[in-house]
């Protein structure tokens, strides 16, 4: 297992000039989870956000170190894999053509048509993967983006109601993968099921600010 | 048929390949950006070929300004510098119509977020502004062969200036409209928009076009229209410039 | 701003007016107050002392904006847009008085309010800019974005002003001091062909627009500090 650490620091978040975040702190290392809670609108989505580096922070630092060198914020996307109900797929491209511009775009080996191949069983779409994602339904959208996210082996897997949209089935997937990458990596998930935070070490509330 | 699918044995396939032992991070900054452009450059292409969104709708609007141009003149004979502007008002117009689509179909379908995390701004950027060119380029191209056709009175007497403007000044609407469209994905107002913030930024490239269509016309020499081209090209440079040292800001928001 | 330099500012302006509307202008000056006549412009030159420190402000103002909303970028400090809004919103006022003052005096000296001179079709761009940057910000309703995407804008219209000085006189004949053909060169402006004592009273006017742009403009921050404070008090209830 690699080292790894992901640190936070006095994250904060103004929107319209209201903070909806306010100075969040928290540091990780590998073979741990992290679970962030809190009612709709508080600011659960855009730390995630801010996590992954799409969104930037109003003021504080993310840091994020893989045997202890440092890769700058935002630029850590190569060890990343999120889901989130903010993000979509390319509609009028099929499953596969998704993950393959994604394996492109990310510059993976040829291994990863096999590990795409592995996932897409995994998840009970190996069937559909030559349907285009338009005509998906909307919780075989959500295992198709675990197969993306999962893709390149993130380091650390980022879930945005992980078990949103999925059946029973599903939910075992997902599960498994969650039990994995708190093996192998790093886990940080938001979520107000009872059922998921199980599987944290660390349960985060956003409201009260404390871990 | 779906249900049977997903109640099947979940294979024994090893869940974690092994891993490779290189420094992930070095070995993607390496690939540089180029790569990742192109293929979000064809992307693109294979997303407009499927949808057909923009390129319909933009041949048929070159249609219609032609036509209504036709008509306009009528029986009259407009001198050629009143056709050099109209051949600029209809690839500007057309370019506004066209060009943002790019950055605001990635925002409506919620996708800008998936790009986002996939690759770093500056190859999006990169790869959005080769497709931008390359549309615009193929439409100028398609209004320019159809109004030497079409319109007779239009008498281009030295071709190397008429191109070689179509091309720069293909390259130039690109350039602007690139960052401006970025910046639109995010407004409320996305169509009207467009124009209103690129036109006082295009038109110095538009009068420098429509002054070097002239020169065309004129049957200028090509050392004539240097100065025009280098300031098409200048133009160009600073703009693909400034967009790629501000882009980060706008895709990031 | 200090009460002195305030009151100091406020009868600069009113000596400046003063100065370029009242001074008598004659053939052979005599007194200190007396202008000479310059040829072609005779008492229409009075203008100098308005239309050009004006215009003058009007490019700081744009100047300024694009700064701070520079410095927004790199801080994300919410107080840089406000300044950078401030300043573009004085800048609008000021190119619709450079305009203004520009359009009368064409209109005596060139024969109608509106010829589309290189110099009158620039400040034309620079007002559509401006209108173009204030239709942007009101088209965005977070206000982080907001100030993001027009910080943006500002510096992409900015790095295209310079084509303008370029490509203008390229396009049309100028009638503007300063333009390709112009028999009278660089104009009494920027050849110093000016009295010395019209000189100072141009430098003078130059200083005060100058400084009355940043009074206006501390004014106008301070204004939209106290307004979004307000507003931020309300919401709180």
């Amino acid at each position: 297992m690699k080292k790894l650490t992901f640190k936070s620091e006095n994250i904060s978040k103004l929107y319209n000039r209201k903070l909806i975040l306010e100075k969040v702190s928290f540091s990780l290392n590998e073979g741990t989870s992290f679970a962030v809670t809190g009612k709709n609108g508080s600011g659960k989505s855009t730390l995630i956000k801010i996590l992954c580096g799409v969104l930037s922070p109003s003021k504080g630092t993310v840091e994020f170190s893989v045997e202890g060198v440092t890769v700058p914020y935002p630029d850590y996307y190569p060890h990343i894999g999120l889901v989130s109900p903010y993000l979509n797929m390319y509609e009028e491209f099929s499953a596969e053509e998704n993950l393959t511009f994604i394996a492109k775009v990310r510059n993976l080996g040829s291994e990863s048509v096999k590990r795409a191949e592995m996932l897409l069983m995994e998840f009970g779409i190996y069937d559909h993967r030559m349907k285009e994602v338009k005509n998906y339904s909307s919780g075989m959208k959500q295992r198709l983006k675990y197969c993306a996210a999962l893709l390149h082996e993130p380091e650390v897997l980022v879930l945005d109601e992980p078990s949103s949209n999925l059946d029973q089935y599903g939910i075992e997937a997902v599960r498994k993968f969650m039990k994995l990458q708190k093996q192998h990596g790093i886990l940080i998930f938001a979520t107000n099921d009872k059922d998921d935070l199980e599987y944290a070490d660390t349960i985060y509330s956003v409201e009260n600010g404390k871990a | 048929m779906t249900k049977m699918i997903w109640n099947m044995p979940i294979p024994s396939i090893p869940l974690r390949m092994e891993k490779r032992e290189e420094n992930r991070t070095l070995q993607f900054i390496e690939t540089m950006t180029l790569t990742t452009s192109y293929h979000i450059f064809v992307k693109e292409f294979v997303s407009e070929f499927r949808t057909r969104y923009a390129l319909n709708a933009l041949l048929m609007f070159v249609v219609t300004t032609l036509s209504i141009i036709l008509f306009s003149i009528g029986k009259e004979s407009p001198t050629q510098d009143i056709l050099s502007g109209t051949l600029w008002i209809v690839i500007f117009f057309s370019a506004m119509s066209g060009l943002s689509r790019t950055f605001v179909a990635e925002e409506e379908r919620g996708t800008s977020m998936t790009l986002r995390l996939l690759v770093n701004s500056s190859s999006v950027y990169i790869g959005k502004l080769l497709y931008n060119f390359i549309l615009i380029l193929f439409l100028s191209l398609i209004i320019a062969v159809s109004y030497l056709l079409f319109i007779n009175e239009f008498e281009v007497k030295s071709y190397e200036i008429f191109w070689i403007t179509i091309f720069l000044g293909s390259a130039g609407l690109a350039s602007a409209s690139t960052i401006l469209a970025a910046i639109i994905a995010k407004a409320n107002t996305k169509g009207t928009l467009f124009p209103v913030l690129a036109f006082p930024i295009l038109l110095p490239l538009l009068l420098t076009c429509i002054n070097a269509t002239k020169l065309s016309t004129e049957g200028a020499f090509l050392t004539e229209a240097v100065k025009e081209f280098q300031i098409l090209i200048s133009f160009t440079v600073v703009m693909v410039a400034t967009s790629f040292l501000v882009f980060d800001f706008v895709w990031k928001d | 701003m200090k009460m002195w330099l305030k009151i100091a500012v406020s009868v600069w302006i009113t000596g400046i007016i003063i100065a370029g509307i009242a001074f008598p202008m004659v053939r052979v000056p005599q007194t200190w107050y007396e202008f000479p006549f310059i040829p072609g412009l005779e008492e229409k030159a009075r203008n100098i002392i308005f239309h050009v420190p004006i215009s003058w402000a009007t490019v700081v103002a744009f100047v300024m904006s694009m700064i701070y909303g520079a410095m927004y970028l790199r801080k994300k400090d919410m107080d840089y847009d406000l300044r950078s809004v401030s300043s573009a919103s004085l800048g609008l006022l000021l190119c619709v008085l450079a305009t203004l003052t520009g359009a009368v005096w064409a209109k005596f000296n060139w024969g109608s309010f509106w010829n589309w001179d290189p110099r009158q079709t620039s400040i034309f761009i620079l007002l559509l800019i401006y209108g173009a940057y204030f239709v942007l910000r009101s088209a965005i309703d977070e206000e982080e974005r907001r100030a993001t995407l027009s910080s943006v804008y500002s510096i992409i219209a900015g790095v295209t002003v310079p084509f303008f000085i370029f490509v203008m006189p390229r396009i049309m004949s100028g009638l503007h001091p300063g333009s390709l053909g112009d028999e009278q060169g660089k104009g009494p402006v920027l050849e110093f062909k000016m009295a010395t004592n019209m000189l100072m009273v141009f430098f003078a006017s130059l200083i005060g627009f100058t400084v009355l742009y940043f009074w206006m403009y501390t004014l106008k921050v301070r204004l939209m500090r106290i307004e979004r404070h307000v507003q931020q008090i309300n919401e709180s209830h």
